[in-house]
Protein backbone atom coordinates (compact mmCIF):
# COMPACT_ATOMS: atom_id res chain seq x y z
CA UNK A 1 0.00 0.00 0.00
CA UNK A 2 2.75 2.45 0.99
CA UNK A 3 4.95 1.51 -1.93
CA UNK A 4 2.04 1.86 -4.27
CA UNK A 5 1.28 5.29 -2.81
CA UNK A 6 4.91 6.32 -3.19
CA UNK A 7 4.97 5.03 -6.73
CA UNK A 8 1.83 6.93 -7.64
CA UNK A 9 3.14 10.09 -5.97
CA UNK A 10 6.38 9.78 -7.96
CA UNK A 11 4.43 9.54 -11.19
CA UNK A 12 2.44 12.66 -10.30
CA UNK A 13 5.68 14.48 -9.38
CA UNK A 14 7.32 13.60 -12.66
CA UNK A 15 4.20 14.56 -14.59
CA UNK A 16 4.08 17.93 -12.83
CA UNK A 17 7.76 18.49 -13.56
CA UNK A 18 7.39 17.63 -17.24
CA UNK A 19 4.29 19.81 -17.46
CA UNK A 20 6.15 22.71 -15.92
CA UNK A 21 9.08 22.28 -18.33
CA UNK A 22 6.68 22.09 -21.28
CA UNK A 23 4.83 25.25 -20.25
CA UNK A 24 8.14 26.98 -19.67
CA UNK A 25 9.43 25.88 -23.05
CA UNK A 26 6.32 27.01 -24.89
CA UNK A 27 6.18 30.34 -23.05
CA UNK A 28 9.79 31.19 -23.91
CA UNK A 29 9.70 29.96 -27.50
CA UNK A 30 9.65 33.54 -28.78
CA UNK A 31 7.06 35.80 -30.38
CA UNK A 32 8.16 35.35 -33.94
CA UNK A 33 7.25 38.96 -34.70
CA UNK A 34 10.35 40.64 -36.07
CA UNK A 35 10.23 44.29 -37.02
CA UNK A 36 12.04 45.43 -40.12
CA UNK A 37 14.99 47.57 -39.21
CA UNK A 38 18.26 48.69 -40.66
CA UNK A 39 21.28 46.52 -39.79
CA UNK A 40 22.89 49.41 -37.86
CA UNK A 41 19.82 49.82 -35.74
CA UNK A 42 19.52 46.04 -35.31
CA UNK A 43 23.00 45.93 -33.77
CA UNK A 44 21.79 48.17 -30.98
CA UNK A 45 18.78 46.04 -30.31
CA UNK A 46 18.55 42.78 -28.39
CA UNK A 47 17.73 39.41 -29.79
CA UNK A 48 14.07 39.87 -28.79
CA UNK A 49 13.59 42.61 -31.29
CA UNK A 50 15.82 41.29 -34.08
CA UNK A 51 15.17 37.55 -34.03
CA UNK A 52 11.89 37.37 -32.10
CA UNK A 53 13.54 35.40 -29.26
CA UNK A 54 12.09 35.53 -25.79
CA UNK A 55 13.95 37.63 -23.26
CA UNK A 56 13.48 34.82 -20.76
CA UNK A 57 15.77 31.80 -21.22
CA UNK A 58 13.97 28.55 -21.93
CA UNK A 59 14.58 25.21 -20.23
CA UNK A 60 16.99 24.10 -22.93
CA UNK A 61 19.19 27.20 -22.46
CA UNK A 62 19.21 26.70 -18.71
CA UNK A 63 19.89 22.98 -19.01
CA UNK A 64 22.79 23.55 -21.38
CA UNK A 65 24.30 26.23 -19.18
CA UNK A 66 23.83 24.09 -16.09
CA UNK A 67 25.68 21.26 -17.79
CA UNK A 68 28.57 23.65 -18.53
CA UNK A 69 28.69 24.69 -14.89
CA UNK A 70 28.54 21.10 -13.68
CA UNK A 71 31.39 20.13 -15.95
CA UNK A 72 33.65 22.79 -14.44
CA UNK A 73 32.38 23.60 -10.98
CA UNK A 74 35.68 24.78 -9.49
CA UNK A 75 37.36 27.00 -12.09
CA UNK A 76 38.69 30.38 -11.00
CA UNK A 77 39.20 33.10 -13.62
CA UNK A 78 39.57 35.98 -11.22
CA UNK A 79 37.23 37.80 -8.89
CA UNK A 80 34.22 38.05 -11.24
CA UNK A 81 34.36 34.62 -12.81
CA UNK A 82 34.51 31.66 -10.46
CA UNK A 83 32.93 28.22 -10.74
CA UNK A 84 29.61 27.65 -9.03
CA UNK A 85 31.19 25.04 -6.78
CA UNK A 86 33.58 27.64 -5.41
CA UNK A 87 30.79 30.17 -4.88
CA UNK A 88 28.60 27.64 -3.09
CA UNK A 89 31.62 26.52 -1.09
CA UNK A 90 32.16 30.06 0.18
CA UNK A 91 28.53 30.38 1.17
CA UNK A 92 28.45 27.01 2.92
CA UNK A 93 31.67 27.82 4.76
CA UNK A 94 30.25 31.15 5.98
CA UNK A 95 27.00 29.53 7.07
CA UNK A 96 28.91 26.70 8.71
CA UNK A 97 31.17 28.99 10.68
CA UNK A 98 28.46 31.43 11.79
CA UNK A 99 26.15 28.54 12.63
CA UNK A 100 28.84 26.70 14.58
CA UNK A 101 29.55 29.82 16.66
CA UNK A 102 25.81 30.18 17.27
CA UNK A 103 25.62 26.56 18.48
CA UNK A 104 28.50 27.21 20.87
CA UNK A 105 26.68 30.18 22.37
CA UNK A 106 23.02 29.17 22.12
CA UNK A 107 23.11 25.67 23.57
CA UNK A 108 24.99 26.38 26.83
CA UNK A 109 23.07 29.63 27.28
CA UNK A 110 19.79 27.87 26.49
CA UNK A 111 20.63 25.25 29.14
CA UNK A 112 21.26 28.00 31.65
CA UNK A 113 17.99 29.76 30.80
CA UNK A 114 16.07 26.49 30.90
CA UNK A 115 17.50 25.41 34.24
CA UNK A 116 17.41 28.74 36.05
CA UNK A 117 14.14 30.64 36.33
CA UNK A 118 16.14 33.67 37.55
CA UNK A 119 18.33 33.87 34.43
CA UNK A 120 15.33 33.09 32.27
CA UNK A 121 13.32 36.01 33.64
CA UNK A 122 16.33 38.33 33.67
CA UNK A 123 17.29 37.66 30.04
CA UNK A 124 13.75 37.54 28.71
CA UNK A 125 13.38 41.27 27.82
CA UNK A 126 16.69 41.26 25.94
CA UNK A 127 15.78 38.18 23.96
CA UNK A 128 12.32 39.50 23.19
CA UNK A 129 13.78 42.71 21.74
CA UNK A 130 16.76 41.20 19.93
CA UNK A 131 14.91 38.25 18.40
CA UNK A 132 12.64 40.12 15.94
CA UNK A 133 15.47 42.28 14.52
CA UNK A 134 16.16 41.41 10.91
CA UNK A 135 19.67 39.97 10.77
CA UNK A 136 20.53 42.29 7.87
CA UNK A 137 19.82 45.32 10.05
CA UNK A 138 22.97 44.39 11.95
CA UNK A 139 25.05 44.58 8.79
CA UNK A 140 26.10 48.26 8.91
CA UNK A 141 26.96 47.97 12.58
CA UNK A 142 28.92 44.79 11.91
CA UNK A 143 30.81 46.35 8.98
CA UNK A 144 31.60 49.42 11.07
CA UNK A 145 32.88 47.52 14.10
CA UNK A 146 34.41 44.41 12.53
CA UNK A 147 35.77 46.27 9.50
CA UNK A 148 35.79 43.09 7.43
CA UNK A 149 33.01 42.22 5.04
CA UNK A 150 33.55 38.44 5.20
CA UNK A 151 33.50 38.40 8.99
CA UNK A 152 30.46 40.66 9.00
CA UNK A 153 28.57 38.13 6.91
CA UNK A 154 29.54 35.41 9.38
CA UNK A 155 28.37 37.61 12.22
CA UNK A 156 25.01 38.12 10.51
CA UNK A 157 24.65 34.34 10.14
CA UNK A 158 25.54 33.94 13.79
CA UNK A 159 22.98 36.47 14.96
CA UNK A 160 20.15 35.04 12.86
CA UNK A 161 20.73 31.41 13.79
CA UNK A 162 21.26 31.98 17.50
CA UNK A 163 17.63 32.75 18.42
CA UNK A 164 15.72 29.65 17.35
CA UNK A 165 18.39 27.44 18.90
CA UNK A 166 18.47 29.46 22.11
CA UNK A 167 14.72 29.48 22.57
CA UNK A 168 14.26 25.83 21.65
CA UNK A 169 17.07 24.71 23.94
CA UNK A 170 15.67 26.75 26.82
CA UNK A 171 12.19 25.38 26.20
CA UNK A 172 13.39 21.80 25.82
CA UNK A 173 15.44 21.97 29.00
CA UNK A 174 12.68 23.62 31.02
CA UNK A 175 10.13 21.08 29.79
CA UNK A 176 12.07 17.95 30.79
CA UNK A 177 9.64 15.74 32.70
CA UNK A 178 9.71 16.28 36.43
CA UNK A 179 9.73 12.53 37.05
CA UNK A 180 12.98 12.07 35.11
CA UNK A 181 14.58 14.85 37.13
CA UNK A 182 13.24 13.19 40.28
CA UNK A 183 14.81 9.89 39.24
CA UNK A 184 18.16 11.64 38.98
CA UNK A 185 17.60 13.38 42.29
CA UNK A 186 16.75 10.19 44.17
CA UNK A 187 19.89 8.62 42.71
CA UNK A 188 21.96 11.56 44.02
CA UNK A 189 23.18 12.37 40.52
CA UNK A 190 25.18 15.62 40.52
CA UNK A 191 24.17 18.68 38.52
CA UNK A 192 26.69 18.20 35.71
CA UNK A 193 26.02 14.48 35.32
CA UNK A 194 22.29 15.15 35.48
CA UNK A 195 22.62 17.75 32.70
CA UNK A 196 24.40 15.27 30.45
CA UNK A 197 22.60 12.04 31.29
CA UNK A 198 19.02 13.19 31.79
CA UNK A 199 18.38 16.73 30.57
CA UNK A 200 20.45 16.60 27.38
CA UNK A 201 18.96 13.36 26.02
CA UNK A 202 15.46 14.41 27.08
CA UNK A 203 15.75 17.85 25.47
CA UNK A 204 17.77 16.71 22.43
CA UNK A 205 14.82 16.37 20.04
CA UNK A 206 13.65 19.91 20.86
CA UNK A 207 17.20 21.29 20.62
CA UNK A 208 17.72 19.60 17.25
CA UNK A 209 14.43 21.03 15.98
CA UNK A 210 15.71 24.49 16.91
CA UNK A 211 18.98 23.76 15.10
CA UNK A 212 17.06 22.67 12.04
CA UNK A 213 15.04 25.90 12.00
CA UNK A 214 18.28 27.84 12.44
CA UNK A 215 20.10 26.25 9.53
CA UNK A 216 17.13 27.05 7.30
CA UNK A 217 17.15 30.70 8.35
CA UNK A 218 20.94 30.92 8.03
CA UNK A 219 20.79 29.66 4.46
CA UNK A 220 18.03 32.17 3.65
CA UNK A 221 20.05 35.01 5.12
CA UNK A 222 23.44 34.19 3.58
CA UNK A 223 22.18 34.92 0.07
CA UNK A 224 20.96 38.37 1.08
CA UNK A 225 24.09 39.04 3.15
CA UNK A 226 26.40 38.12 0.27
CA UNK A 227 24.47 40.36 -2.10
CA UNK A 228 25.36 43.22 0.23
CA UNK A 229 28.87 42.15 1.11
CA UNK A 230 29.97 41.10 -2.37
CA UNK A 231 33.16 39.41 -3.43
CA UNK A 232 32.34 35.74 -3.19
CA UNK A 233 29.49 33.39 -2.45
CA UNK A 234 26.32 32.28 -4.17
CA UNK A 235 24.47 35.45 -3.13
CA UNK A 236 27.15 37.57 -4.77
CA UNK A 237 26.98 35.32 -7.83
CA UNK A 238 23.25 35.94 -8.19
CA UNK A 239 23.70 39.68 -7.95
CA UNK A 240 26.70 39.68 -10.28
CA UNK A 241 24.82 37.68 -12.90
CA UNK A 242 21.90 40.08 -12.56
CA UNK A 243 24.30 42.90 -13.34
CA UNK A 244 25.52 40.84 -16.31
CA UNK A 245 21.88 40.38 -17.30
CA UNK A 246 22.52 36.64 -17.44
CA UNK A 247 19.08 35.44 -16.39
CA UNK A 248 20.13 31.87 -17.23
CA UNK A 249 22.80 31.95 -14.54
CA UNK A 250 20.39 33.57 -12.08
CA UNK A 251 17.93 30.74 -12.61
CA UNK A 252 20.68 28.15 -12.18
CA UNK A 253 21.78 29.84 -8.96
CA UNK A 254 18.21 29.87 -7.63
CA UNK A 255 17.94 26.16 -8.36
CA UNK A 256 21.21 25.38 -6.59
CA UNK A 257 20.32 27.52 -3.56
CA UNK A 258 17.18 25.47 -3.20
CA UNK A 259 19.05 22.19 -3.56
CA UNK A 260 21.73 23.05 -0.99
CA UNK A 261 19.09 24.34 1.42
CA UNK A 262 17.23 21.07 1.11
CA UNK A 263 20.40 19.06 1.72
CA UNK A 264 21.26 21.08 4.85
CA UNK A 265 17.73 20.55 6.15
CA UNK A 266 17.88 16.82 5.43
CA UNK A 267 21.16 16.46 7.34
CA UNK A 268 19.64 18.12 10.42
CA UNK A 269 16.44 16.10 10.01
CA UNK A 270 18.54 12.93 10.09
CA UNK A 271 20.28 14.06 13.27
CA UNK A 272 16.89 14.85 14.82
CA UNK A 273 15.66 11.37 14.04
CA UNK A 274 18.78 9.90 15.63
CA UNK A 275 18.14 11.56 19.00
CA UNK A 276 14.37 11.16 19.01
CA UNK A 277 13.18 8.45 21.39
CA UNK A 278 9.82 6.74 21.28
CA UNK A 279 7.77 6.83 24.46
CA UNK B 1 9.31 -0.12 72.70
CA UNK B 2 10.22 -1.21 69.19
CA UNK B 3 13.05 0.51 67.42
CA UNK B 4 12.08 3.36 65.18
CA UNK B 5 13.88 2.82 61.91
CA UNK B 6 11.81 5.49 60.23
CA UNK B 7 10.47 8.24 62.43
CA UNK B 8 8.44 11.08 61.05
CA UNK B 9 8.31 13.68 63.79
CA UNK B 10 5.74 16.44 63.70
CA UNK B 11 5.94 17.28 60.02
CA UNK B 12 3.58 19.78 58.42
CA UNK B 13 3.12 20.91 54.86
CA UNK B 14 1.52 24.24 54.10
CA UNK B 15 0.89 26.00 50.85
CA UNK B 16 0.16 29.63 50.29
CA UNK B 17 -3.55 29.92 49.58
CA UNK B 18 -5.09 32.09 46.90
CA UNK B 19 -6.38 34.55 49.49
CA UNK B 20 -2.89 35.05 50.93
CA UNK B 21 -3.33 32.83 53.97
CA UNK B 22 -1.67 29.45 54.39
CA UNK B 23 -3.46 26.18 53.74
CA UNK B 24 -2.13 23.19 55.65
CA UNK B 25 -2.33 19.90 53.79
CA UNK B 26 -1.48 18.21 57.08
CA UNK B 27 -0.17 19.39 60.42
CA UNK B 28 1.86 17.76 63.16
CA UNK B 29 2.12 14.32 61.62
CA UNK B 30 3.91 11.62 63.62
CA UNK B 31 4.58 8.20 62.22
CA UNK B 32 7.16 5.53 62.86
CA UNK B 33 8.10 2.18 61.43
CA UNK B 34 10.47 -0.59 62.47
CA UNK B 35 13.19 -2.09 60.33
CA UNK B 36 11.88 -4.68 57.91
CA UNK B 37 8.29 -3.53 58.22
CA UNK B 38 5.97 -2.93 55.31
CA UNK B 39 3.78 0.15 55.83
CA UNK B 40 0.89 1.24 53.67
CA UNK B 41 -0.81 4.61 53.75
CA UNK B 42 -4.45 4.75 52.75
CA UNK B 43 -6.48 7.90 52.40
CA UNK B 44 -8.50 9.84 49.90
CA UNK B 45 -6.91 12.01 47.23
CA UNK B 46 -5.72 15.32 48.59
CA UNK B 47 -4.89 14.07 52.07
CA UNK B 48 -1.20 14.58 51.44
CA UNK B 49 -0.12 10.95 51.10
CA UNK B 50 2.13 11.68 48.17
CA UNK B 51 3.54 14.71 49.97
CA UNK B 52 4.45 12.50 52.94
CA UNK B 53 6.17 10.08 50.61
CA UNK B 54 7.99 12.84 48.76
CA UNK B 55 9.19 14.29 52.05
CA UNK B 56 10.38 10.85 53.07
CA UNK B 57 12.15 10.54 49.73
CA UNK B 58 13.68 13.99 50.12
CA UNK B 59 12.04 15.27 46.95
CA UNK B 60 9.93 17.69 48.98
CA UNK B 61 10.62 19.53 52.20
CA UNK B 62 8.27 19.75 55.16
CA UNK B 63 7.22 23.22 56.29
CA UNK B 64 7.91 22.05 59.80
CA UNK B 65 9.23 18.98 61.58
CA UNK B 66 11.87 16.39 60.77
CA UNK B 67 12.14 12.89 59.41
CA UNK B 68 14.67 10.56 60.99
CA UNK B 69 15.82 7.46 59.18
CA UNK B 70 18.18 5.02 60.85
CA UNK B 71 19.08 7.54 63.54
CA UNK B 72 19.78 10.44 61.20
CA UNK B 73 17.64 13.38 60.17
CA UNK B 74 17.25 13.25 56.41
CA UNK B 75 18.40 16.08 54.24
CA UNK B 76 17.39 15.92 50.61
CA UNK B 77 17.34 12.77 48.54
CA UNK B 78 19.52 9.79 49.24
CA UNK B 79 20.54 6.53 47.64
CA UNK B 80 19.39 4.89 50.89
CA UNK B 81 15.80 5.66 49.97
CA UNK B 82 14.73 4.33 46.61
CA UNK B 83 11.50 5.47 45.00
CA UNK B 84 9.25 3.46 42.73
CA UNK B 85 7.24 6.04 40.84
CA UNK B 86 3.59 5.70 39.94
CA UNK B 87 4.36 6.42 36.29
CA UNK B 88 7.43 4.12 36.34
CA UNK B 89 9.58 7.13 35.24
CA UNK B 90 11.95 5.12 33.08
CA UNK B 91 14.34 7.04 30.86
CA UNK B 92 12.91 6.23 27.41
CA UNK B 93 16.22 6.66 25.56
CA UNK B 94 17.85 3.93 27.64
CA UNK B 95 17.28 0.20 27.43
CA UNK B 96 16.04 -1.89 30.36
CA UNK B 97 19.63 -2.70 31.26
CA UNK B 98 20.62 0.94 30.72
CA UNK B 99 17.95 2.16 33.12
CA UNK B 100 18.97 -0.22 35.87
CA UNK B 101 22.68 0.32 35.19
CA UNK B 102 22.16 4.07 35.48
CA UNK B 103 21.02 3.59 39.06
CA UNK B 104 23.81 1.11 39.81
CA UNK B 105 26.52 3.37 38.44
CA UNK B 106 25.04 6.29 40.39
CA UNK B 107 25.48 4.38 43.63
CA UNK B 108 28.87 2.79 42.92
CA UNK B 109 30.64 5.40 40.82
CA UNK B 110 34.00 3.64 40.73
CA UNK B 111 32.67 0.37 39.36
CA UNK B 112 33.68 -0.55 35.86
CA UNK B 113 31.17 -1.24 33.13
CA UNK B 114 31.25 -5.02 33.45
CA UNK B 115 30.66 -4.94 37.20
CA UNK B 116 27.77 -2.49 36.83
CA UNK B 117 26.24 -4.65 34.14
CA UNK B 118 26.57 -7.85 36.16
CA UNK B 119 25.00 -6.21 39.21
CA UNK B 120 22.12 -4.75 37.15
CA UNK B 121 21.53 -8.13 35.56
CA UNK B 122 20.96 -9.74 38.97
CA UNK B 123 18.03 -7.41 39.62
CA UNK B 124 16.64 -7.70 36.10
CA UNK B 125 16.59 -11.47 36.65
CA UNK B 126 15.01 -10.97 40.07
CA UNK B 127 11.98 -9.19 38.64
CA UNK B 128 11.68 -11.75 35.87
CA UNK B 129 12.80 -9.64 32.90
CA UNK B 130 15.62 -11.90 31.74
CA UNK B 131 15.80 -11.67 27.98
CA UNK B 132 14.32 -8.18 27.76
CA UNK B 133 17.53 -6.37 28.81
CA UNK B 134 18.05 -4.67 25.49
CA UNK B 135 14.49 -3.55 24.91
CA UNK B 136 13.54 0.07 25.26
CA UNK B 137 10.72 1.10 27.60
CA UNK B 138 8.46 1.87 24.64
CA UNK B 139 8.64 -1.79 23.64
CA UNK B 140 7.47 -3.01 27.06
CA UNK B 141 4.00 -3.45 28.49
CA UNK B 142 2.90 -1.39 31.50
CA UNK B 143 3.60 -4.25 33.89
CA UNK B 144 7.06 -4.87 32.48
CA UNK B 145 7.88 -1.17 32.73
CA UNK B 146 6.97 -1.18 36.39
CA UNK B 147 9.11 -4.30 36.87
CA UNK B 148 12.03 -2.31 35.52
CA UNK B 149 11.13 0.45 37.98
CA UNK B 150 11.21 -2.10 40.80
CA UNK B 151 14.52 -3.56 39.58
CA UNK B 152 16.00 -0.08 39.41
CA UNK B 153 14.89 0.72 42.96
CA UNK B 154 16.13 -2.60 44.34
CA UNK B 155 19.45 -2.50 42.48
CA UNK B 156 20.84 0.23 44.71
CA UNK B 157 20.06 -1.95 47.77
CA UNK B 158 18.25 0.84 49.60
CA UNK B 159 17.44 0.89 53.28
CA UNK B 160 13.87 1.85 52.45
CA UNK B 161 11.77 1.37 49.40
CA UNK B 162 9.18 4.09 48.81
CA UNK B 163 6.31 3.34 46.49
CA UNK B 164 3.79 5.89 45.29
CA UNK B 165 0.79 3.91 44.06
CA UNK B 166 3.12 1.78 41.97
CA UNK B 167 0.46 -0.53 40.55
CA UNK B 168 -2.48 1.82 40.15
CA UNK B 169 -1.97 2.20 36.39
CA UNK B 170 -1.88 -1.54 35.77
CA UNK B 171 -4.63 -4.00 34.96
CA UNK B 172 -5.85 -6.24 37.79
CA UNK B 173 -4.04 -9.38 36.65
CA UNK B 174 -0.66 -7.69 36.20
CA UNK B 175 -1.17 -5.86 39.47
CA UNK B 176 -1.68 -9.16 41.24
CA UNK B 177 1.51 -10.73 39.93
CA UNK B 178 3.54 -7.64 40.70
CA UNK B 179 2.15 -7.52 44.25
CA UNK B 180 3.26 -11.14 44.65
CA UNK B 181 6.73 -10.24 43.37
CA UNK B 182 7.07 -7.24 45.65
CA UNK B 183 5.89 -9.24 48.65
CA UNK B 184 8.27 -12.09 47.86
CA UNK B 185 11.23 -9.75 47.39
CA UNK B 186 10.47 -7.77 50.55
CA UNK B 187 10.12 -10.93 52.63
CA UNK B 188 13.28 -12.47 51.19
CA UNK B 189 15.45 -9.41 51.64
CA UNK B 190 13.84 -8.03 54.80
CA UNK B 191 13.29 -4.78 52.94
CA UNK B 192 11.65 -1.91 54.79
CA UNK B 193 8.96 -0.53 52.54
CA UNK B 194 6.56 2.36 52.60
CA UNK B 195 3.76 2.40 50.10
CA UNK B 196 0.87 4.61 49.16
CA UNK B 197 -2.22 2.96 47.81
CA UNK B 198 -5.90 3.42 47.17
CA UNK B 199 -6.49 -0.29 47.11
CA UNK B 200 -7.63 -1.76 50.43
CA UNK B 201 -6.94 -5.36 49.38
CA UNK B 202 -3.46 -4.44 48.24
CA UNK B 203 -2.77 -2.90 51.64
CA UNK B 204 -4.10 -5.97 53.49
CA UNK B 205 -2.07 -8.32 51.32
CA UNK B 206 1.21 -6.42 51.50
CA UNK B 207 1.33 -4.34 54.65
CA UNK B 208 2.25 -5.12 58.24
CA UNK B 209 0.86 -1.78 59.30
CA UNK B 210 -1.79 0.24 57.56
CA UNK B 211 -1.84 3.97 58.22
CA UNK B 212 -5.24 5.58 57.80
CA UNK B 213 -5.31 9.26 56.95
CA UNK B 214 -8.33 11.56 57.15
CA UNK B 215 -9.37 13.87 54.34
CA UNK B 216 -7.38 17.00 53.62
CA UNK B 217 -6.84 19.86 53.97
CA UNK B 218 -5.80 19.57 57.57
CA UNK B 219 -5.40 15.79 57.25
CA UNK B 220 -4.29 13.77 60.26
CA UNK B 221 -3.05 10.25 60.75
CA UNK B 222 -6.16 8.81 62.39
CA UNK B 223 -5.31 5.19 63.12
CA UNK B 224 -2.66 2.58 62.64
CA UNK B 225 -4.18 -0.77 61.79
CA UNK B 226 -1.96 -3.73 62.58
CA UNK B 227 -2.48 -6.43 60.03
CA UNK B 228 -3.87 -9.46 61.88
CA UNK B 229 -3.19 -11.84 59.00
CA UNK B 230 -0.26 -14.26 59.34
CA UNK B 231 3.07 -13.34 57.77
CA UNK B 232 2.90 -16.31 55.40
CA UNK B 233 -0.44 -15.27 53.93
CA UNK B 234 -1.05 -16.16 50.33
CA UNK B 235 -3.07 -14.30 47.75
CA UNK B 236 -5.37 -17.23 46.99
CA UNK B 237 -6.68 -17.82 50.52
CA UNK B 238 -6.40 -14.26 51.77
CA UNK B 239 -10.15 -13.68 51.78
CA UNK B 240 -10.77 -16.94 53.65
CA UNK B 241 -8.86 -15.81 56.69
CA UNK B 242 -11.28 -15.21 59.58
CA UNK B 243 -9.91 -11.71 60.26
CA UNK B 244 -9.84 -10.67 56.62
CA UNK B 245 -13.31 -9.16 56.42
CA UNK B 246 -13.01 -7.61 59.84
CA UNK B 247 -9.92 -5.68 58.88
CA UNK B 248 -11.24 -4.92 55.42
CA UNK B 249 -14.56 -3.63 56.76
CA UNK B 250 -12.76 -1.53 59.32
CA UNK B 251 -10.67 0.19 56.62
CA UNK B 252 -13.55 0.58 54.18
CA UNK B 253 -15.76 2.03 56.91
CA UNK B 254 -13.04 4.47 57.73
CA UNK B 255 -12.63 5.54 54.09
CA UNK B 256 -16.36 5.77 53.43
CA UNK B 257 -17.53 7.66 56.47
CA UNK B 258 -15.09 8.20 59.31
CA UNK B 259 -12.36 9.84 57.23
CA UNK B 260 -14.67 12.83 56.71
CA UNK B 261 -15.95 13.21 60.25
CA UNK B 262 -12.88 12.07 62.18
CA UNK B 263 -11.74 15.54 63.23
CA UNK B 264 -15.18 16.40 64.60
CA UNK B 265 -15.73 13.00 66.24
CA UNK B 266 -12.37 12.81 67.95
CA UNK B 267 -11.49 16.26 69.29
CA UNK B 268 -9.06 14.71 71.78
CA UNK B 269 -7.05 12.95 69.05
CA UNK B 270 -3.37 13.16 69.92
CA UNK B 271 -1.23 13.11 66.77
CA UNK B 272 1.77 11.91 68.79
CA UNK B 273 -0.11 8.95 70.17
CA UNK B 274 -2.19 7.60 67.34
CA UNK B 275 -4.44 4.70 68.39
CA UNK B 276 -3.27 1.33 67.18
CA UNK B 277 -6.07 -0.91 66.03
CA UNK B 278 -5.51 -4.62 66.60
CA UNK B 279 -8.33 -6.49 64.98
CA UNK B 280 -9.21 -9.58 66.94
CA UNK B 281 -7.46 -8.41 70.10
CA UNK B 282 -9.45 -7.51 73.19
CA UNK B 283 -9.26 -3.70 72.95
CA UNK B 284 -11.35 -3.42 69.82
CA UNK B 285 -14.54 -5.35 69.61
CA UNK B 286 -16.03 -5.92 66.23
CA UNK B 287 -18.89 -8.36 65.83
CA UNK B 288 -17.18 -10.64 63.38
CA UNK B 289 -13.99 -10.72 65.43
CA UNK B 290 -15.55 -12.43 68.43
CA UNK B 291 -16.77 -15.12 66.06
CA UNK B 292 -13.44 -15.35 64.41
CA UNK B 293 -11.65 -15.93 67.67
CA UNK B 294 -13.46 -19.19 68.10
CA UNK B 295 -12.27 -20.28 64.76
CA UNK B 296 -11.85 -23.98 65.36
CA UNK B 297 -15.09 -24.75 67.23
CA UNK B 298 -17.07 -22.87 64.62
CA UNK B 299 -15.52 -24.83 61.85
CA UNK B 300 -16.33 -28.08 63.62
CA UNK B 301 -19.90 -27.11 64.29
CA UNK B 302 -20.34 -26.21 60.69
CA UNK B 303 -19.04 -29.59 59.63
CA UNK B 304 -21.30 -31.15 62.22
CA UNK B 305 -24.31 -29.60 60.59
CA UNK B 306 -23.56 -31.24 57.32
CA UNK B 307 -22.69 -34.51 58.92
CA UNK B 308 -26.09 -35.90 59.95
CA UNK B 309 -27.07 -36.74 56.41
CA UNK B 310 -24.07 -39.02 56.01
CA UNK B 311 -23.79 -40.53 59.50
CA UNK B 312 -27.39 -41.43 60.15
Amino acid sequence: MTTSLRFRAAIVSIALFLGFIAVWHIATRGSGVVANMSPEYAKLMGATATQGKSAMPGPIDVGGKLWEHLKRPFYDNGPNDKGLGIQLGYSIARVGLGYFLAVLVAIPLGFLIGMSPLISTALDPFIQILKPISPLAWMPLALYTIKDSGLSAIFVIFICSVWPMLLNTAFGVAAVRKEWINVARTLEVGTVRRAFTVILPAAAPTILTGMRISIGIAWLVIVAAEMLVGGTGIGYFVWNEWNNLSITNVIIAILLIGLVGMLLDQVLARFTRMVTFPE
Amino acid sequence: MMDKFISIEGIAKRYRGAAGGEIAVFEDLWLSMARGEFGCVIGHSGCGKTTVLNILAGLDEPSEGVVIVDGQAIEGTSLDRAVIFQSHALLPWRTVLGNVAYAVSSKWRDWDRAKVKAHAQIFIDLVGLTGAEHKRPSELSGGMKQRVGIARALSITPKIMLMDEPFSALDALTRGTLQDEVRRICLETGQTAFMITHDVDEAIYLADKIFLMTNGPGAVLAEIVENPLPKNRGRADLHRHPYYYAVRNHIVDFLVSRSKTFAADMPSHDPRDVPVVRIGKSELVIASVSDAQQEDPKLESWQGISRPSTSS
